[in-house]
């Protein structure tokens, strides 16, 4: 699971991010998809599960407001967003302390039937 | 001048035959390169192999060598078993190429009609033999079981029509049955416990059975007597007895993974099946006149094909078995669920409950949909490799950079279809996310019910033949409704489901043009087996206060015939697993026959609510915020493009 989708997730599911696996795998770098993504990113959230796997890259912890002109910039966050990838561990809930697994990098959401 | 003509006329056709013949044998030199890998070569070797000169088109072994040592002396003839083609190695490169100039296109009488022989030379004989060297555990076979005497009284049995503890004989298509203790029902392959036969078991075979306690062969007393009568010819296509029917012949012996054991099995023997030999293990007859047999020690039982060098043909006569088992009177729980049919999903044999709730909506959702897509998943995904037109049309409209959600990506075949977007699929099913993820695709496990994706942040969703799995109005709506939910404003929705009409504009869908004929004499086979135990289901969860006029009411949850139009909305519809026996050509082929018990563990059943026209729409406009962009008929299915107003 790349941090980008792990970004789209509903928060009762997204949790803290604790990887035993993580992969870092070399993305084409696209500019302008990498702006066009940061809008619908919840900026915070990004930074603390990079930080979790150790792949913070230097990511300010506030978004700066010239992003789409630095594109030392935009390569950072294209790297935490696309190319570092968790593939085994454990998102937790941070209310419930439900835990969804990720095994060979697909994650788990499917509650039990007590649990919708 | 006549004369003339008359000869260059005949040199033509002289010319022409040697022509024939020498494409013919090209043509068998590479069935031979396609079927066993072998390539032929164009210098003189000492070995040939010889095209419809094998055991498989009926040539015996002592045939073939007398014909072969016309030409020098033979130092192997090795005849794979069920091969159409033989390979001889001769003493020398002079003894092989003389064979080699006057065998191709010599005619050879085989069994019943003759064959037209091919040779090519080839470097060395390679042919590898995938079939196990063991028996399958738990299978036991004793020589001598029955005297010579016995034998002609317990054939009595099948002789006499007289006897009123039987059910009526039976001559099904492919052999003759009867039934004692209880009848074996081939309409849904079990017996009714509750209506054995009267008399039990005939006395005469007490003897067999007191035999078999005695040295341990079996713990219980059997109940149950099936005697089959084979002609020449006949036999009995691969099957694994129904679990939950029964505790505890040259026959073959097939394992789910593809292992192959022919086992042979002499006159008047006993053969024993417990344990996996049972369970997993397939076991059949193939329907021919003869068989692949050892020629040394040929009356003895032991496993076929594990010496190529050692096989010929046996001529079958009548072969009548005596099958003894003992009938079960509680669900089977044994260790092999994957062909059990009390344990296995999407099985009829245990019928789905009927929806009172959304509960019981959920389970039979469970049942016959979630499970069944996850055993079915490695084959399934095997048939769906080319996205259809039009949801790839929608993807590429869209803009770059949109995040896109694909809910229930199956194996993610439209995941990476637009390389300018960024997509995330998610499906019920882990073991076809896994197939997405093994194509590096973003992709979980989650419910189309709850799918966890922030509020309003997609800029598109596709939902391709997923709705229609929903067993309730209520739910059908619920998933548009959580597909909105997942949408931002101003976001598009592309929705599929399986149309009631597979007709439409006088057109018929591509669904129903595949209707081969073959396949559809499996599945109108298949339809005929489960017609007496289709399931009542009662549609509680219908709303029934304002559409009840619209939709006609349905009362039963029937299975479908597959590829033919829908008889009703609510189905289930069969899906036929292959590859569990991939390794044989004959197991496809007598399963269209009327009269077997078809493999237990190979047809599963998946809900379908099917859409008639005007159904989708009517949903979606129940939903506030939805605007309905645009629907269409596409190859049998209703399809909408829904906008999430701003």
């Amino acid at each position: 699971m790349k941090l980008l989708t792990h970004n789209m997730l509903t928060s009762h599911v997204k949790g803290v991010t604790k990887a035993t696996e993580v992969k870092v795998t070399d993305v084409d770098f696209n500019s302008e998809f990498v702006s066009r993504m940061i809008p619908k990113i919840e900026w915070s959230v990004l930074v603390e599960a990079a930080d979790t796997l150790g792949h913070l890259n230097d990511l300010p912890r506030d978004l700066p407001p010239d992003y789409e002109s630095s594109e030392d910039f935009l390569r950072k966050v294209h790297h935490v967003l696309l190319e570092v990838e968790v593939l085994e561990g454990n998102l937790k809930c941070p209310e419930s302390g439900r835990e969804f697994p990720i095994t060979k990098g697909v994650p788990n959401m499917l509650l039990n039937e007590d649990e919708v | 001048m006549e004369e003339t003509c008359q000869h260059v006329l005949e040199r033509d056709k002289l010319d022409k035959e040697s022509k024939k013949r020498a494409r013919k044998q090209m043509r068998a030199a590479h069935t031979v390169l396609r079927h066993a890998g072998i390539s032929t070569v164009s210098h003189a070797t000492q070995s040939l192999v010889i095209a419809n000169g094998g055991l498989g088109n009926g040539v015996s072994r002592e045939r073939l060598l007398d014909m072969l040592k016309g030409f020098g002396s033979v130092l192997s003839l090795l005849m794979p078993p069920n091969k159409p083609y033989a390979f001889v190695r001769y003493d020398s490169f002079e003894d092989a190429k003389m064979a080699f100039l006057t065998l191709n296109g010599c005619k050879l009488q085989a069994e019943g009609q003759p064959v037209t022989l091919y040779v090519n030379f080839v470097d060395k004989v390679d042919f590898k033999e995938h079939s196990t060297q063991s028996l399958p555990p738990g299978l036991l076979v004793v020589e001598d079981f029955v005297s010579l005497e016995y034998e002609q009284e317990l054939l009595q049995l099948m002789a006499l029509n007289t006897a009123t503890q039987a059910a009526p004989k039976k001559s099904l298509k492919h052999r003759k049955v009867k039934h004692y203790g209880y009848e074996f029902c081939y309409d849904n392959n079990n017996v009714d416990l509750n209506a054995p036969l009267p008399g039990g078991l005939p006395i005469i075979c007490d003897d067999v059975i007191d035999e078999c306690m005695k040295n341990g062969y079996l713990k219980s007393k059997p109940d149950q007597l099936t005697i089959n009568q084979y002609e020449p010819g006949q036999g009995i296509p691969p099957h694994i007895d129904t679990h939950s029917a029964f505790e505890d012949i040259v026959m073959d012996f097939k394992h789910p993974d593809g292992q192959n054991v022919s086992v042979l099995l002499p006159q008047r023997s006993l053969l024993v099946m417990k344990g996996e030999s049972r369970y997993l293990w397939s076991h059949g007859i193939t329907p021919r006149k003869s068989d692949v047999v050892p020629v040394i020690n040929a009356d003895a039982a032991q496993i076929v094909s594990s010496d190529l060098g050692n096989l010929t043909l046996n001529k079958r006569e009548t072969r009548t078995s005596f099958t003894f088992r003992k009938v079960r009177q509680t669900p089977c729980n044994c260790v092999y669920p994957s062909v059990c049919d009390s344990q296995s999903a999407g099985k009829l044999n245990v019928p789905p409950s009927v929806p009172q709730s959304e509960v019981d909506a959920s389970r039979l959702e469970q049942d016959f949909v979630h499970k069944v897509y996850e055993e079915i998943a490695g084959h399934f995904s095997s048939t769906r490799h080319s996205p259809w037109p039009k949801v790839v049309e929608f993807l590429k409209s869209l803009s770059s950079g949109a995040l896109v959600v694909d809910i229930g990506c199956g194996n993610g075949k439209y995941l990476g279809v637009n390389k300018d977007l960024y997509m995330i699929g998610c499906d019920r099913s882990r073991n076809l996310v896994e197939i997405c993820r093994e194509r590096q695709f973003q992709a979980f496990v989650s419910d189309a019910l709850s799918i966890p994706i922030r509020d309003g942040i997609c800029d598109a969703c596709i939902s391709i033949a997923v709705i229609h799995h929903f067993s309730t109005k209520e739910r059908r709506l619920a998933a548009i409704k959580e597909l909105m939910r997942i949408l931002k404003p101003g976001g598009k929705a592309l929705i599929y489901v399986w149309a009631l009409e597979q007709e439409y504009n006088n057109k018929k869908s591509k669904y129903l043009k595949e209707n081969k004929a073959q396949l559809s004499q499996i599945d109108m086979k298949e339809a005929k087996h489960y017609e007496l135990t289709s399931i009542t289901c009662t549609h509680n969860m219908e709303d029934t206060s304002e559409d009840t006029a619209e939709e006609p009411f349905q009362a039963e949850l029937t299975v479908h015939t597959n590829r033919t139009s829908f008889l009703s909305k609510d189905l289930l519809v069969p899906w036929h697993l292959k590859g569990i026996s991939k390794n044989s050509r004959e197991t496809d082929k007598p399963r269209v026959e009327s009269d077997i018990e078809p493999q237990s563990s190979a047809v599963f059943h998946r809900y379908y609510h099917v859409f008639s026209k005007g159904e989708l729409e009517e949903l979606c406009t129940k939903i506030e915020c939805v605007q309905i962009l645009s629907s269409y008929y596409d190859q049998g299915n209703w399809c909408v493009i829904i906008g999430k107003l701003l």
